[in-house]
Parts: structure tokens; C-alpha cells; sequence
């Protein structure tokens, strides 16, 4: 597609502008098998393979490394461990000093890397990491969060808590109470390309990456810290990954620095590309967690006050467990008023592997905590759950305020939920399922509605920045980049629709490139669903920049006030003539007129005092919802997804197709969470779910039977965002809630609705059935 | 007895001659490394993302058979006068994109794109063999891909619209078929492969004979089929698997025949093959291989391995056990068929001497009358694998049950047949008194243990309530969620 093609020079609008469906600028690749992925790209000669040594034992003081048979292997050029770092051995995103390049003195999980092989293949890397001769003296471990204490167990980061008004005082007072806990499973990534890093030596302190990252800024910070070198010698590159959601943020670290080092010290390129059974175990996954809650609430339905405590394991070490804890207490009202709540979060020390960002970064947590408590209440008042729902709402004058003192200005959840009931016929089928289910005694259905409201910005402020690089050459051509990293997402190709249509030029005549450390630096990680705002803002004030100079330029040449400037599609009106944007390009190089800019973005408005629990954290909120139908069976808790309705919005969409892939996209990943995707770790400490055969995600057979999809198409968002969009990124996770409500609806019919499931996550068949044993027991 | 070292096999056009094949070496490494063919990828290597996924072509009798597999777990040496087709040889009549690609584009079914290419090759194969698939073929033959991006629909949109691009019957591997046939007909000299290289040995019988003479000379040999299990001893454990006799090429061990009753399957048989026989002949068994694996895996894997591998939870030994199968064993001109139940002596234990090699598994066709029933309990419905699966064969004449053969996996260290629930039934009238009273004699049968698959009281509780759930369907109840309506 970025073949130069003549532009049409009289078409009524460019191709590829804002507010159209593109296709995701590297499909023909994707299915050609031409797009390169690191692992593809031609090796430099010479290259070594890297394999990382684990341990084998949950806690321990490593009592002694014996590596000579890993040494003497056929194959093995160097083994590393921790103290071959040259700089410093850590590489904790948060700067906590808690998490090492290579472990030395102790091991904190089964999995940790003591030492890198490196050798002339990969296989015989990885075939010598199995001598190796390690003895520990093994310490007490804890890899269950349950066996620990919220208030005064061991910490990774200090714990948050948010607080308005008495919450004690007001469920003290209310006509009904409700204390229970929940527990929420966490989940693997599972992208589909593992990590991978290819570290190729430099002259001087030099080295470049290419790493499979999310955050190539970080990877260059750690890479430099660990190198014990300036930043400036760095240079990590990642034009595409193979998935991302969150598991390429902080993870691909290790890796990188690792390969860095080896690349360094033995003047070869590494690369290192752990088996998927290393990633699985090796690198850091959602937060699982154990939610406390006490409810008071009315009659109606109504909640007087919450006390929520969010238990998660975060693993051996910080990584971005503080924030992601933190985002799960922002996320405890999803869209609900508390008139009186606290909730606090203890992000607990676990010697499991690191836990880190996965799409809504505790968010999805942190809503499920809300959504149980509306069932418990519905329960309790014999009340259809999405009456409690309703009752419960934000306001959008009143009762609007979130328990972290930001108000609500956006509000949409009351139309979005009452489009969403009456599209998707609620109401009746609800009926109907109630008459099935008084027939069928085995099969059992179950219904329900849940709404999304997800908070859009990193709550550390000062991520909220975004650099671009624009080029305009002089056949009028442009080249694009910017600090924002493709997984799939579609992030480049909305970004480069920004750009052609500041400038009125064909999508076509815009190139796409790779991300960069040495073209747009100190940038953010790509998360936080903030990509397209970010890049999409800075590209934008960068094309603006160069548009605004050949304006002026246009102006003084030909002696026009700047408003007859006007660019048409692929051209320009300068007054009564048209001439072609490439030609004014041109005739602007001749003048010496700058045609390449620097663009920049800041998130405006938003602010947050962590100390006080008070601020604006989130620029604004995207919201959802989405009901789901599912049939149960009651002898084996097997389930089938019979349908599911979503509404979504995403203001007004650059992109509506690349929006809707990833709703639904982000349904099924969702739904994965909550159903079938289950990490066992055993005895010893050691995850035995760590590869496909044994970790399940969703298969094209898995998701809804019925699957309606639709993209709202009224919101626009409430601030000046890039062409007035809206994040898509995780809210669209979140939708998946209602299935795990629709099969505890199901499990409750067992029991005449009359006794409460108190189904934890994720529902796997196991998990249904004994729900079902336990109300069949109680009934 | 002539025989060559060298393998010889077609690679998209060009035809590959190689002489130092370890008997370990995959096709994804050979692709990938040795001919820089970047288009395939490794997600998983184990055979269960379906990200490598490339096509096999091989002779079947006069015909050209085309099937997907995952190139991660197949090793090399077993591609002796096959066809390999990898995401490179697609190409559209007018040279531009491909039918199944340019529908990939248009209804936007990549978002990363990694998956995407095994996701073309398993679509490629199912529209060579049904233009216009049903959604519930559609998610059969996606069953071994997975996608983390899209959540599947984009590809399904896709997956419907395929025909509408171009026609099956004009495409390039199915026009050029008699091309095709010819010079791989030419590779199949009847000689022996024997391929020394770094300190291994593989060895590709030229007949079944042959394979007998060579166990004979060593029998220590090991046996790969379809490589799915023996796959991962690699990928994963780097055990060393030499030497290694490759059979899947052995057309003598590919025959299904049928005769007094009983379906004979040749020990070479995938499941893929199997399948026309035994969904057939014996319905109740098409919804367990509907589940097994996917299709990549039952292209690749085979009913004999699966029954000579010994595993506690391969699918297919408790439904054969209830149905009274047998296995033929043989050793140089040597044979001897036992039942099947009798094969499983312990945990990775079975009756199998060396030299000896499972031949044909003999299945008798129940009875029209007669009530069987298999049921599979997994954590994700399709390709997993089995918690608890029970094969239940039952004769109820008058209300009593007259004969009852029951079996399970993943209750116990070998593929059980339920004794105490047996004698618990037998001679009793068919009534829930009647499996209220069996359900509780399963402890007498099993002590199943708790694993990452499934707790030891969930596996205990949906062995009885299967029971529960055969005695309920017998009678019109409707005791089991499916996704679509039985076919």
C-alpha cells in the first residue's frame, strides 16, 4: 500500500482520512507471511542464541552454582550470570531495586533466571542449560494469596487507599449488610509471539535492539543502566509484535538487557527467543486476587456505603504491581455511586513470578469486585441484577462523584445500558429463560447485563506525554513516526490517518516506520489504551508544524492572506489556483523551509495526589455494555456462550473496523479470563499450566454463538481528543463480565435464585459444578 | 531390498534431496533456518497454536491428499515423498493475493498477524476440500489455530466469504494435481530410507515387512507415527529418540476394512482418516473425535499410537476398551491379538515386547440396540486435553441391563474399565434406583488424583454424574450443552 501512486488530484476527499475504515496497514503482509517479526528478520553473521538457566525451587539461598558441564556443552560460547553485569543488576521498572538481570545470592520463584547460555545455536543453548549444577537451601514460600494477611503481610509497594465519607458509619446504618469474599484468578498473556531480543554490538559503548517491547524507551533505559552506559548509546527498534496486551510493557527488560550484555562482552549479535514453556513461566501475568467486601445497602436496591480490601499477588518483586493495584481501586465503583466507600489495596509478596500490566491493568479486577456486590445485593433483595444495577448509576449532575474525588462529566452509561436492554430484547428473554429453565432439569440457562466504565490515562501523570516525528520529502511524501508501538492494535495505521489528513494527502503516500528510541525519545509505554491519543495528538502537532510553515510560505510567495491557503485532497488552493501538495512541497524546499518536525502531546487537565487519594487521574471514561446468554450443564459444569450482545463506544471513531476488531477482540480475551484460562501452581511453588496444552484460551468455538456487535453511534468525546475518538484498547475487556454474571445466573437457577452462588473466577467447568453442588446443598 | 540415504520430498516447486536428516529434526527448523522460509512461525512448538501450520501432500493410492499439520512437532524424516506447501506457495491466478488471503484482508482477520499465516494454511486446506464450509466446520477446521487479537469473528466473516473470491477446483495445488502426482509418484522407488547423521539413525521402512525386519534387527527402534506426542520428547525434554522407525509413510498401515462385524484400523490410520469409518459405522464416537485435538493434530496422529503410547488419558483407548476391541502385535511374521483392555498393564507400562509393533486394532461394531455412549470432560471444549472421559456400552433388554461394558480415562494410571460400576448394573433394571446405587461404588474403582487439568473430587463427580447423564439421555432427557446441533 505505500507503493507511490499518481494521487487523484481532483477527488472530492483523500483516501484514508480520519473517520474511514482502513485495513490495518500490514494485512497483505500478515497473510502472506511477509510481514517481519524479530525472530524473522535476517541474522547479522555471527549471531549467538541466548537461553536462560532457571531455578528450580520457589525460595532459597542459592548455595552453589556449578556451570562447567553447561561450559564444556557442544555449542556453548559464554555463560552469564549475575555477576557478569557490567552495570547495575536490576532491572525494576519502578527504580525498587528489587528485581534482578540474572538472580544471584537468592531464588524468590520456581522460574527465576540465574544464568544465560549463550551458544553458536539455539538448540544447543538451549540443551546446555540442563547441566546445570545448582544447590539451594530452600526457605518457607507462599505462593497463595489466601494463606496471607492483607493488612500486615509482606508488601511489594506501599498500598493505596481511597476514602469519602464514613464508610463504617454508613453500612453500620443501613436496613442491609453483606460481608463475603471473592476470588479472581489471573491469566498469561499468550500472545502469540513470545518475547525475543536481538542485541547486535556497536563501535564504542553502541549496541541496537530490537526487542519485542511495548515500551522501547524503558528497554533503552534498562539496557543502559544495566550496561552501566549512557542512554545514548542505545538505540532499541520495534516495527511490530506479535501481541503485546500489556505482556511486552515491562518483561521484555530482561531479555533485551540480557542479550545486550552477551552481545557486548563476546562483540557478536544475541539474540534470545525463551521456548514458550521459559515465557510462560519466566515473565510476569495479571494479577490474580482476593477481594473482601462489606456492603450496606436499602431496600431498593440502593448502596449506602462499601468497604472494599483488594488482596493481589504481585509475585516476588514490585514491577508495576503498585499501579496496577492502584488502577484496581479506581476501578471498585465501575459505574456505580458510593455515597460513603473505602477500599485499599494490598499488593502482597508472593514467591510466584512478577506479576505485571495485562490489559486494563487491574481494572478488570477491580470492577468484578463492584459487579459481585450488585449480585449479592440483587440476591439478597430478590431483585433481577440489572434493576440493582440501574439503581446504582453515576449520576450525571448528582451522585457523581468517584471515590477518588474526580467527578463524572461524561456519563453515558444510562443511555448505553438502555439501548443495550432493548436491542438485545432483555426483558423477554429473560422470561423465556426462566420458563426453560423450570423445564429443563439438567440444562440450566442463565442471563445478564453489565456495563463498563473504564478510566482513560496512566494515573502517573507524567506518562501522559507522546513525541512524533514527521518528514514531508520533497516529492511530497511523508514519513511517520512516532513513540507508539503496533502489537496489532491497528495504533500506526490510525495514526498515519491523522497525518494524511492534516495534510490532505492520500494514506498511501504516508510511510509507516518502525519505532525508535533514535528518532523520538523518552516516551511512554504503549498501554494504558492511550496510544492513538497520545501519538495521534503529538503526529498531529507535528504535521501541523510543517503544514503551518508551508501556509505562511504559501502566503508571502504568492502574496495571500493566509486563509486563501487552503489544502484541498492531494492539493493545494493558493487563492484562484490549485497546484499539487508534492509541488508546493517542493517549491517550499527551494525557499529553504523546514520540512520535517518534532510533535509533542500532553494529556491536559489531569492530575492525582496519591497521598490524599484525591484528583483528576482520568482525562475522561469510555464506556460499554454487553449481555450474555449462556446454557449450563449441571452434571459436568460444562457451558456454552449461546449469545452476546455489546454496545460500545469509542467517541468518534477514527476507525470503526479497527475498533470493532478489537471489541470484540477484547471480549473473547475477557471471556478467557473469566471461563477457561486457569494458572495451577503446585506444591512446589512451580506453575503447571505454562503452555498451550495446558493453558486455555478461547478457540474460535468458544465464543458467543450468537456474537451482535455494535459500536454506538452518537457519543463524541466530551474533550478535545485526536478528532473528538476515544480509547478502545481495554475497555472492550471488560464486556466479558457478563458472561461470568450470565453463568452464575445460570448456577443460581439451580437454587430458585434463592442462594447465592458465590462463584469465583475464572468459572471453569470444575468451578461451575461445585457452585452448583454448593446451592443444590443449601437449597 | 534396495535402500537409499537420503530423503526426497517436493518444498512448494522445488524438489529437496537431503542426506543428514537427524531423526529429530523438525520441519519448522528446517523451513525457517535451513530455507529461510520466515512466513511459517513457532508459537508454541507442541503442536497445539497452530502457528507453523503448513500443508503435507501425499500419496494416497492414486490420490493426492493435502493436510494441514503443525510443522513444529513433524519431523522431517517422515516427509519421504510428501508435498510440502508453506504460506510461501500461495498465490492468487492473476499472481496477487490468494482467495483465502485477500478474504483474510478484506474482513480485517489479522490484527498482530502472527497467527495468521497458520490461520490462511488451516483455511486454505478446509476450502480445497469444502468451498463453502458451515460455521461449524469452519471452527472444526479452526479448532488447532489460535488467535489472541481478534476473538475469532473477523475470521469466521472471513472463513464464509472465501468462495466468493475464487474457485476451489482453479486453484494452483488443485489444478497442477496430476503435475504433482507424477513426480512424487517418480520419489517412491519401494527402496528403504536409512539416514545416518551426528551419532542417529532413522530408518523408513519400504513395507510392512520391512518395518517387521527392521524392529527385528532393532528392536529397541522407536515407532513414530504421527509424531504428536513423541513431538514434544523433543521440542520440550530434548530426549534423545534415536533410532527412530518412521511408519506414517506406510500405506499397508493406513487401511480401514471391515469384516464380521468388527472395523479393522491399520496401525498407520490417523484420525482423520479413521473417521469416515467410525462416525459411520459407529455415530456415538463422532462427537469424541469431533474433540480430539485439532485438525492438524488428528491429521498428523494416529488411532494406533494413541493406543500404543499407553497414556492415561488418550481419548480413544476407554471407547475401544468398552467395545470390546483388540490389538494385533506383531513381531518379525510373528502375531498375536489380544484384547485391548489387556494391552494397559500400568502407568507407561504395556504389554509390547521389544520388536514387537502394534499392527491393526480391531473394533467391533456394537449392536443396533444396544446403548453406547462416549463422553469427554475437558476445561476448554475443544482441543484438550481429557480430565475425565467415559465410554459407556450397554445392552438393556426389557428394562434390565444384559451386558455393560463401562471404561474411563484420567480416573486412574491406565485407560480402566469400571468393574464394581459394571457388576453394579448388571442384571439390574435400567431405573435411577439402579444408577443411584452404581454411582456409589465408584470408589471401589478409582482413586483419581487432583492435577492442573482437574481436582480428584471434580473428576470423581463427573465420572458418576456421566453415568447419571447416560441414563437421563437414554430416556429423551436432554442432558448435554452443545455448541451446535448434532450434525
Amino acid at each position: 500500500m505505500n507503493k507511490h501512486a499518481q494521487p487523484d488530484l481532483t477527488a472530492a476527499a483523500i483516501k484514508g482520512g480520519v473517520a474511514t475504515d482502513q485495513r490495518h496497514d500490514s494485512a497483505a503482509k500478515h497473510v502472506t507471511g511477509t510481514a517481519v517479526y524479530i525472530d524473522d528478520i535476517a541474522e547479522p553473521a555471527g549471531t549467538l542464541h541466548g537461553c536462560l538457566g532457571l531455578s528450580t525451587i520457589a525460595h532459597g539461598a542459592v548455595t552453589s552454582i556449578d556451570l562447567d558441564a553447561v561450559r564444556g556443552a557442544p555449542g556453548v560460547v559464554a555463560v552469564l550470570t549475575g555477576h557478569d553485569v557490567p552495570g547495575v543488576n536490576d532491572i525494576s521498572p519502578t527504580g525498587r531495586h528489587d528485581e534482578p538481570v540474572l538472580a544471584t545470592e537468592k531464588v524468590e520463584f520456581f522460574g527465576q533466571p540465574l544464568f544465560a547460555v549463550i551458544a553458536e545455536t539455539r538448540e544447543a543453548a538451549r540443551r546446555a542449560c540442563k547441566l546445570a549444577k545448582i544447590e539451594y537451601d530452600a526457605l518457607p514460600f507462599v505462593t497463595d494469596i489466601g494463606e496471607l494477611d492483607a493488612t500486615s503481610g509482606k508488601m511489594v509497594a506501599p498500598p493505596l487507599t481511597l476514602k469519602r465519607g464514613d464508610a463504617a458509619k454508613a453500612i453500620a446504618s443501613a436496613p442491609r449488610r453483606i460481608k463475603g469474599q471473592m476470588r479472581v484468578g489471573g491469566q498469561d498473556h499468550f500472545y502469540l509471539e513470545g518475547h525475543i531480543a536481538l542485541a547486535i554490538p556497536g563501535e564504542d559503548d553502541d549496541v541496537t535492539l530490537h526487542s519485542s517491547t511495548q515500551h522501547p524507551s524503558e528497554v533503552q533505559h534498562m539496557v543502559a543502566h544495566a550496561l552501566g552506559v549512557a542512554s545514548h548509546a542505545v538505540t532499541v527498534e520495534v516495527r511490530r509484535m506479535g501481541g503485546g496486551f500489556g505482556g511486552k510493557e515491562t518483561q521484555s527488560n530482561q531479555f533485551a538487557a540480557i542479550a545486550a550484555i552477551a552481545a557486548k562482552k563476546l562483540k557478536r549479535p544475541v539474540k534470545i527467543r525463551p521456548d514458550r514453556d521459559d515465557d510462560m513461566i519466566a515473565t510476569g501475568k495479571r494479577h490474580d486476587f482476593l477481594i473482601d467486601y462489606e456492603i450496606g445497602f436499602d431496600e431498593d436496591g440502593k448502596i449506602r456505603g462499601v468497604d472494599y480490601t483488594y488482596a493481589a499477588r504481585c509475585g516476588f518483586s514490585s514491577d508495576l504491581s503498585g499501579p496496577v493495584t492502584d488502577r484496581a481501586l479506581f476501578h471498585c465503583d465501575n459505574a456505580y455511586f458510593y455515597p460513603a466507600v473505602h477500599a485499599q489495596s494490598a499488593p502482597l509478596y508472593t514467591n510466584t513470578v512478577s506479576n505485571t500490566a495485562f490489559r486494563g491493568f487491574g481494572g478488570p479486577q477491580g470492577m468484578m469486585g463492584a459487579e459481585r456486590v450488585i449480585d449479592e445485593i440483587a440476591f439478597a433483595l430478590a431483585k433481577d441484577p440489572l434493576e440493582v444495577r440501574k439503581a446504582n448509576f453515576y449520576g450525571t449532575a448528582d451522585r457523581n462523584v468517584t471515590p477518588y474525588h474526580q467527578s463524572v462529566e461524561d456519563n453515558i452509561v444510562h443511555r448505553i445500558v438502555a439501548d443495550l436492554e432493548a436491542s438485545c430484547d432483555y426483558q423477554r428473554r429473560r422470561e423465556e429463560i426462566a420458563a426453560f429453565n423450570a423445564k429443563s432439569r439438567i440444562v440450566k440457562r442463565g442471563l445478564a447485563l453489565t456495563p463498563v466504565k473504564f478510566g482513560i490515562s496512566f494515573t502517573a501523570t507524567h506518562f501522559n506525554q507522546a513525541g512524533a516525528l514527521v518528514h514531508v520529502y520533497t516529492d511530497g511524501s511523508v514519513h511517520l513516526n512516532h513513540g507508539g508501538t503496533e502489537m496489532g492494535q491497528g495504533l500506526y495505521v490510525k495514526v498515519a490517518q491523522v497525518v494524511a489528513e492534516e495534510f490532505q494527502i492520500d494514506i498511501a503516500n504516508v510511510k509507516i516506520t518502525a519505532t525508535t528510541t533514535g528518532k523520538v525519545p523518552n516516551t511512554s509505554a504503549t498501554a494504558a489504551s492511550s496510544g492513538t491519543d497520545l501519538n495521534g495528538m503529538a503526529a498531529q502537532d507535528a504535521a501541523r508544524q510543517i503544514k503551518d510553515r508551508l501556509c505562511d510560505f504559501a502566503s508571502d510567495k504568492y502574496g495571500l492572506p493566509k486563509d486563501q491557503i487552503v489544502f484541498l485532497p492531494n492539493r493545494v488552493r493558493i487563492g484562484n489556483q490549485e497546484i499539487p501538495f508534492a509541488d508546493l512541497v517542493k517549491q517550499a524546499y527551494m525557499a529553504r523551509i523546514q520540512l520535517s518536525a518534532a510533535g509533542f502531546y500532553k494529556t491536559p487537565k489531569i492530575h492525582w495526589d496519591r497521598d490524599k487519594g484525591e484528583g483528576r487521574p482520568f482525562y475522561y471514561f469510555a464506556y460499554g455494555a454487553s449481555c450474555s446468554e449462556v446454557s449450563i450443564d449441571t452434571l459436568t459444569g460444562e457451558y456454552v456462550v449461546e449469545r452476546t450482545d455489546i454496545l460500545h463506544e469509542t467517541g468518534r471513531s477514527l476507525n470503526r473496523i479497527i475498533d470493532l476488531g478489537q471489541i470484540e477482540g477484547g471480549f473473547v480475551q475477557g471471556m478467557g479470563w473469566l471461563t477457561t484460562e486457569e494458572l495451577v501452581w503446585d506444591d512446589k511453588g512451580r506453575l503447571r499450566t505454562h503452555a498451550p496444552s495446558t493453558y486455555k484460551i478461547p478457540l474460535a468455538s468458544d465464543r458467543p454463538k450468537i456474537f451482535n456487535v455494535t459500536l454506538a453511534d452518537w457519543p463524541e468525546a466530551n474533550e478535545p481528543t485526536v478528532h473528538r475518538s476515544k480509547a478502545v484498547g481495554e475497555p472492550p475487556f471488560m464486556l466479558a463480565m457478563s458472561v461470568f454474571h450470565a453463568l452464575s445466573d445460570a448456577v443460581a437457577s439451580v437454587g430458585g435464585h434463592k442462594v447465592f452462588p458465590a462463584l469465583d473466577a475464572p468459572a471453569t467447568p470444575e468451578r461451575v459444578l461445585m457452585a452448583v453442588e454448593r446451592v443444590k446443598a443449601a437449597r | 531390498m534396495t535402500s537409499r540415504s537420503h530423503l526426497r520430498f517436493l518444498l512448494n516447486s522445488e524438489e529437496v534431496t537431503l542426506s543428514d536428516v537427524r531423526p529429530d529434526a523438525t520441519l519448522l527448523d528446517f523451513l525457517r533456518l535451513d530455507r529461510a522460509l520466515k512466513g511459517t512461525k513457532e508459537g508454541c512448538a507442541e503442536g497445539d497454536c497452530g502457528a507453523c501450520t503448513v500443508l503435507v501432500g501425499r500419496l494416497a493410492g492414486d490420490r493426492l491428499v493435502y493436510e494441514g499439520v503443525n510443522a513444529c512437532i513433524r519431523f522431517t524424516g517422515s516427509l519421504d515423498g510428501c508435498h510440502v506447501v508453506t504460506i510461501e506457495h500461495l498465490r492468487g491466478s492473476d499472481g496477487g493475493l490468494h482467495p483465502v488471503q485477500q478474504a483474510m484482508v478484506d474482513f480485517h482477520g489479522s490484527q498482530c498477524g502472527f497467527c495468521t499465516p497458520g490461520f490462511v494454511m488451516s483455511l486454505y486446506a478446509l476450502w480445497m476440500r469444502e468451498p463453502n464450509p458451515s460455521d461449524a466446520t469452519i471452527e472444526k477446521a479452526l479448532q488447532g489455530n489460535l488467535c489472541r487479537c481478534t476473538g475469532y469473528e473477523a475470521i469466521l466473516r472471513a472463513a464464509r466469504a472465501i468462495s466468493s473470491y475464487g474457485e476451489a477446483k482453479r486453484d494452483p495445488l488443485v489444478a497442477e494435481r496430476a503435475v504433482v502426482i507424477e513426480r512424487l509418484k517418480a520419489m517412491h522407488d519401494g527402496a528403504r530410507v536409512e539416514i545416518c547423521a551426528a551419532n542417529s539413525r532413522l530408518v523408513v521402512p519400504s513395507s510392512l515387512d520391512d518395518l517387521a525386519a527392521v524392529l527385528e534387527a532393532e528392536p529397541n527402534a522407536r515407532i513414530v507415527a504421527g509424531s504428536t506426542d513423541v513431538g514434544l520428547w523433543v521440542t520440550k525434554h530434548f530426549r534423545d529418540i534415536s533410532p527412530v522407525v518412521f511408519i506414517g509413510g506406510l500405506g499397508e498401515l493406513r487401511q480401514v476394512s471391515e469384516a464380521d462385524g468388527a472395523i479393522t484400523i491399520g496401525a498407520g490410520v490417523s484420525y482423520t482418516d479413521a473417521y469416515a469409518a467410525l462416525a459411520t459405522r459407529i455415530p456415538a464416537l463422532r462427537p469424541l473425535l469431533d474433540r480430539i485435538g485439532g485438525d492438524q493434530v488428528r491429521n498428523m496422529g494416529t488411532i494406533g499410537g494413541n493406543v500404543a503410547n499407553g497414556s492415561p488419558i488418550g481419548d480413544t483407548p476407554p471407547p475401544l476398551i468398552a467395545l470390546g476391541a483388540s490389538v494385533t502385535l506383531r513381531r518379525g511374521a510373528t502375531r498375536r491379538t489380544i484384547a485391548l483392555e489387556d494391552f494397559f498393564i500400568d502407568y507407561g507400562k504395556q504389554d509390547r515386547a521389544p520388536g514387537e509393533f502394534v499392527e491393526a486394532i480391531h473394533v467391533p461394531v456394537p449392536d443396533a440396540g444396544t446403548l453406547f455412549a462416549v463422553h469427554k470432560i475437558t476445561k476448554r471444549r475443544d482441543e484438550d486435553i481429557t480430565a475425565v472421559l467415559g465410554a459407556f456400552h450397554l445392552t438393556i433388554t426389557d428394562g434390565t441391563v444384559s451386558s455393560v461394558r463401562i471404561a474411563y480415562g484420567g480416573m486412574a494410571a491406565t485407560p480402566k474399565r469400571a468393574k464394581s460400576v459394571e457388576a453394579a448394573l448388571a442384571g439390574k433394571p435400567w431405573t435411577m434406583e439402579t444408577i443411584e446405587a452404581a454411582m456409589a461404588t465408584y470408589a471401589q474403582d478409582f482413586q483419581p488424583i487432583s492435577d492442573m487439568r482437574a481436582s480428584a473430587d471434580y473428576r470423581m463427580m463427573t465420572a458418576k454424574n456421566l453415568l447419571m447423564r447416560v441414563f437421563l439421555e437414554s430416556s429423551g432427557e436432554t442432558a448435554t450443552v452443545s455448541r451446535h446441533e448434532a450434525a
